[in-house]
C-alpha cells in the first residue's frame, strides 16, 4: 500500500510537470524555439500571484483572474518586442537571448523579493485527503492540480486542431513562408503562441506556489523538468507530454522513497535513459 | 589548358607586429610574481581561467555550433577529480590537473552520445541536465563531504610548495600556462584541416556537410577536446579554491552564464572574442561588483543587445571598422609563385575533411 501511495502521489505531480512541458512543446511546436528563461517565467508568475494576493487579499485560484491575463500580456510584448528579432536560420541567437531572460528574470526576482522561501496559502485545502482505500489516502490538493493539466492539455489538443487560430499556429510551423502568403502575420502568430504558453506557464507557477515553497533560484530546474517530459512523452504530441509528466513524477516519487538524495537523481535516470534507448521519446506523433 | 600557380597563404606582415606584442605580453605576465602583489596574482589568474573557458565555449558554440549551456558539468568534474585524485590517491596536486582533465574528455564521450540525440535547441536544455546530473552525484560522495563539500588537506596543500609564496606563484603560472595552451591549442586547431571544417560548419552547416565535412565526426572531436580543457581550468580554479562544494563546482552563474557573456559580449566566432570579453568582464566587475545580482542583470541585458544589434561583438566591430587580426587564422589565395611575406601552405590536394580513410 505504501508502494501504491508512492505511484499515486508521482502520477498526480506528473500533471503538474505536464504543464510546464505544455508551454514549452507549444512554442517549439509552432516557431522552433526553446525558451531558456521557461522556469523563471513560471517563477515570475509565481511572485505575481504573490503580490495580487497580498494587495487584493484574494485566494490564489481567485488569483489566476489576474496573473493569466497579465503573464499572456507579457508573452505577447516579449515575443513582439524582443523575440521575434531573433528567429531565423541561426539556432545562436535565440538561444542566448532566451538565456540572458533567464538570468536577467532570476536576478531580477531575488533583488526584489530576496531570496527567502515563500508559499502561497490556499487554506484548509491544502491539507484536506480524500481517503481511496485503506491506508490510501489523495490529497484533493493534487487531485485538483492533476484534473487542471487533464484540463489545460485537453483544451490545448482542442485549440490546436479544432480552431482558426490552432489552423493558424500548424500552417505557421509547417512553413512560415507559406502560411505568410495565405495572409497569416507570422509575428502576431508567434507572440499569440507566446501569449498562450504564458496563459499555461502562470496556471502551472500558482498551482506550483501552492503546493511548494519557491524562490527565485528554482526557475532552472522547472525548466528542465518540462524539458525532461517533452522528450520522454514523444516531441509533438501533448497527450504523451502528459504521459512524460506521468512518467516522471513517478520516477521521482520512487527515488525519493529509496533515499530522499534520490528524488531528482531518479527523475534525470528515467529521462536519460529514454534518450539512450528510444530517443524519438515513448509516444511520438505518427504522421 | 593551365592553371595558374597560386599559394594558400596564412595572415600577412601586419602578424608578425601582433605575434611580437602577443610574446611581449606574454612574457610581462610570466614575470608578474617579480611586479605585481599577491592580490593582482590572483586576480590574473581569475582572468586567465575565465579567458580559457570562454575561448573553450567559443570553440564550442561559436565554430562548431553545439551551444551548451551544462559546461559547468567539466568544471564542477574537474574539480572534484582534482580533490578525489589527490586526497585519495596521494598525487601531486599539479600532476592531477592533467589527470583531471583526461577524466572530463573520458566522461565526455558517452554524454556526447547521449547528448548528441538531441538536434538543436534540444541540445542546449539537454547538456544543463547532465550538469544537473553531475551535481546530484557529487552531493551524494560522502567521502568528499556530501553536499555541504570538504576542504582540501593542509598535507596537500603544502606537497605543492613549501612556503606560501612559491605555492601561490606555482598556481599562477600553472593558470597562465593553462590559458595560453588552451588559447595556442585553440589557434592549432583552427589551422588544421579540422579548422577549414569548423570555420565551414559556422558558416553553414549544409554547405560544409555537402562539401564532405563529416559534420558529426569535427562536433564529436571539439565536443570531447572542450571537455578536456574544461576540466583542466575546473581543477586549477578549485586547487586555487582549496575548498570544495556541488553548488560551487557546479554552478551555472559562475561557470556558464559568465563565460556565455564574455564570449558573446567580445565576439563570438573569433579566437580575439573571448579575449576581449574577458578583459572588458573584468574592467565592469572591478567597477561594479557591489551591485551583485544587478550586475548580473546587466551583463544579461548588454549580451542581449550584442546579441540582437551587433552579433559579432565588440571585436566583431573591431574588424569591420579596422580589420585588425591578433592570430593569423584567415586563409587567403596568392597568385605566383612569390610568398608574400607571408607564411605559406600547399595547395590543397588534400583528402575530405574529417572522413574516414
Amino acid at each position: 500500500m505504501d508502494w501504491l501511495n508512492t505511484i499515486v502521489q508521482g502520477v498526480l505531480i506528473g500533471g503538474l510537470y505536464a504543464m510546464f512541458a505544455a508551454g514549452l512543446s507549444l512554442i517549439f511546436g509552432v516557431m522552433r524555439l526553446v525558451n531558456i528563461a521557461h522556469g523563471d517565467l513560471i517563477v515570475l508568475a509565481a511572485y505575481l500571484a504573490l503580490v495580487t494576493i497580498e494587495t487584493l487579499g484574494v485566494g490564489p485560484i481567485a488569483s489566476l483572474t489576474i496573473v493569466v491575463p497579465l503573464m499572456a500580456l507579457i508573452g505577447y510584448a516579449l515575443q513582439r518586442v524582443l523575440l521575434n528579432h531573433t528567429l531565423g536560420d541561426d539556432l545562436l541567437p535565440p538561444l542566448l537571448v532566451t538565456f540572458g531572460l533567464s538570468v536577467i528574470i532570476q536576478n531580477g526576482l531575488l533583488e526584489v523579493f530576496t531570496a527567502d522561501s515563500r508559499r502561497l496559502s490556499a487554506g484548509a485545502i491544502e491539507v484536506a485527503t480524500w481517503p481511496i482505500a485503506n491506508g490510501l489516502a489523495v490529497g484533493v490538493l493534487p487531485l485538483i492540480q492533476f484534473t487542471a493539466a487533464v484540463v489545460v492539455i485537453g483544451l490545448l489538443q482542442m485549440l490546436f486542431y479544432r480552431t482558426a487560430l490552432g489552423r493558424a499556429f500548424r500552417a505557421t510551423s509547417d512553413d512560415p513562408r507559406v502560411a505568410q502568403l495565405m495572409g497569416l502575420n507570422n509575428h502576431h502568430v508567434f507572440a499569440l503562441a507566446m501569449a498562450l504558453s504564458l496563459a499555461v506557464i502562470a496556471i502551472a507557477g500558482v498551482l506550483l506556489a501552492i503546493r511548494t515553497n519557491f524562490d527565485p533560484a528554482i526557475g532552472p530546474a522547472r525548466l528542465i523538468f518540462g524539458f525532461e517530459a517533452v522528450i520522454i512523452g514523444g516531441l509533438g504530441n501533448l497527450w504523451g507530454t502528459l504521459a512524460g509528466g506521468i512518467i516522471l513524477g513517478v520516477a521521482q516519487a520512487i527515488g525519493a522513497k529509496l533515499d530522499p538524495g534520490w528524488q531528482l537523481l531518479a527523475g534525470h535516470i528515467a529521462f536519460l535513459a529514454v534518450l539512450a534507448f528510444r530517443p524519438e521519446g515513448l509516444f511520438p506523433r505518427i504522421r | 589548358m593551365s592553371v595558374p600557380a597560386f599559394r594558400v597563404a596564412y595572415g600577412g606582415a601586419s602578424h608578425r607586429a601582433s605575434a611580437a606584442l602577443l610574446a611581449i605580453a606574454i612574457l610581462a605576465l610570466a614575470a608578474a610574481p617579480l611586479w605585481a602583489d599577491r592580490q593582482t596574482l590572483r586576480l590574473l589568474s581569475e582572468i586567465f581561467a575565465y579567458m580559457a573557458l570562454a575561448s573553450l565555449w567559443n570553440l564550442l558554440a561559436g565554430y562548431a555550433g553545439l551551444v551548451s549551456v551544462g559546461q559547468h558539468a567539466y568544471v564542477g568534474l574537474g574539480a572534484y577529480m582534482l580533490f578525489a585524485l589527490t586526497i585519495f590517491a596521494g598525487l601531486h596536486p599539479l600532476l592531477a590537473i592533467p589527470l583531471s582533465a583526461l577524466a572530463g574528455a573520458l566522461v565526455a564521450i558517452p554524454v556526447a552520445a547521449l547528448v548528441f540525440r538531441l538536434r538543436g535547441h534540444y541540445f542546449a536544455i539537454g547538456t544543463w541536465v547532465i550538469a544537473e546530473v553531475f551535481r546530484l552525484v557529487a552531493a551524494q560522495l560522502a567521502a568528499l563531504g556530501g553536499g555541504s563539500g570538504t576542504s582540501l588537506p593542509a598535507a596537500i596543500v603544502t606537497s605543492i610548495a613549501e612556503t606560501r609564496q612559491a605555492r601561490e606563484f606555482a598556481i599562477y603560472w600553472t593558470a597562465l600556462i593553462l590559458a595560453v595552451g588552451i588559447v595556442g591549442l585553440i589557434v592549432l586547431l583552427l589551422r588544421s584541416r579540422y579548422g577549414l571544417a569548423l570555420t565551414a560548419i559556422r558558416d553553414n552547416e549544409l554547405a560544409a556537410r555537402s562539401n564532405g565535412v563529416s559534420v558529426i565526426r569535427v562536433k564529436f572531436i571539439v565536443y570531447v577536446v572542450t571537455a578536456f580543457g574544461t576540466a583542466a581550468v575546473g581543477a586549477l580554479i578549485f586547487l586555487q579554491k582549496l575548498r570544495i562544494s556541488p553548488d560551487a563546482a557546479f554552478s551555472v552563474n559562475d561557470w556558464t552564464a559568465f563565460v556565455i557573456f564574455i564570449t558573446v559580449i567580445g565576439g563570438i566566432g573569433r579566437v580575439e572574442g573571448p579575449i576581449i570579453g574577458t578583459l572588458v568582464f573584468f574592467l565592469l566587475r572591478q567597477t561594479l561588483a557591489d551591485l551583485g545580482s544587478l550586475y548580473l542583470m546587466m551583463l544579461g541585458a548588454v549580451a542581449i543587445v550584442v546579441m540582437l544589434k551587433a552579433p559579432k561583438g565588440l571585436w566583431g566591430l573591431v574588424v569591420a571598422r579596422f580589420g585588425w587580426q591578433v592570430f593569423p587564422l584567415q586563409r587567403h589565395v596568392t597568385l605566383g609563385d612569390e610568398p608574400s611575406g607571408a607564411e605559406s601552405i600547399d595547395p590543397p590536394h588534400l583528402p575530405p575533411i574529417g572522413s574516414r580513410h
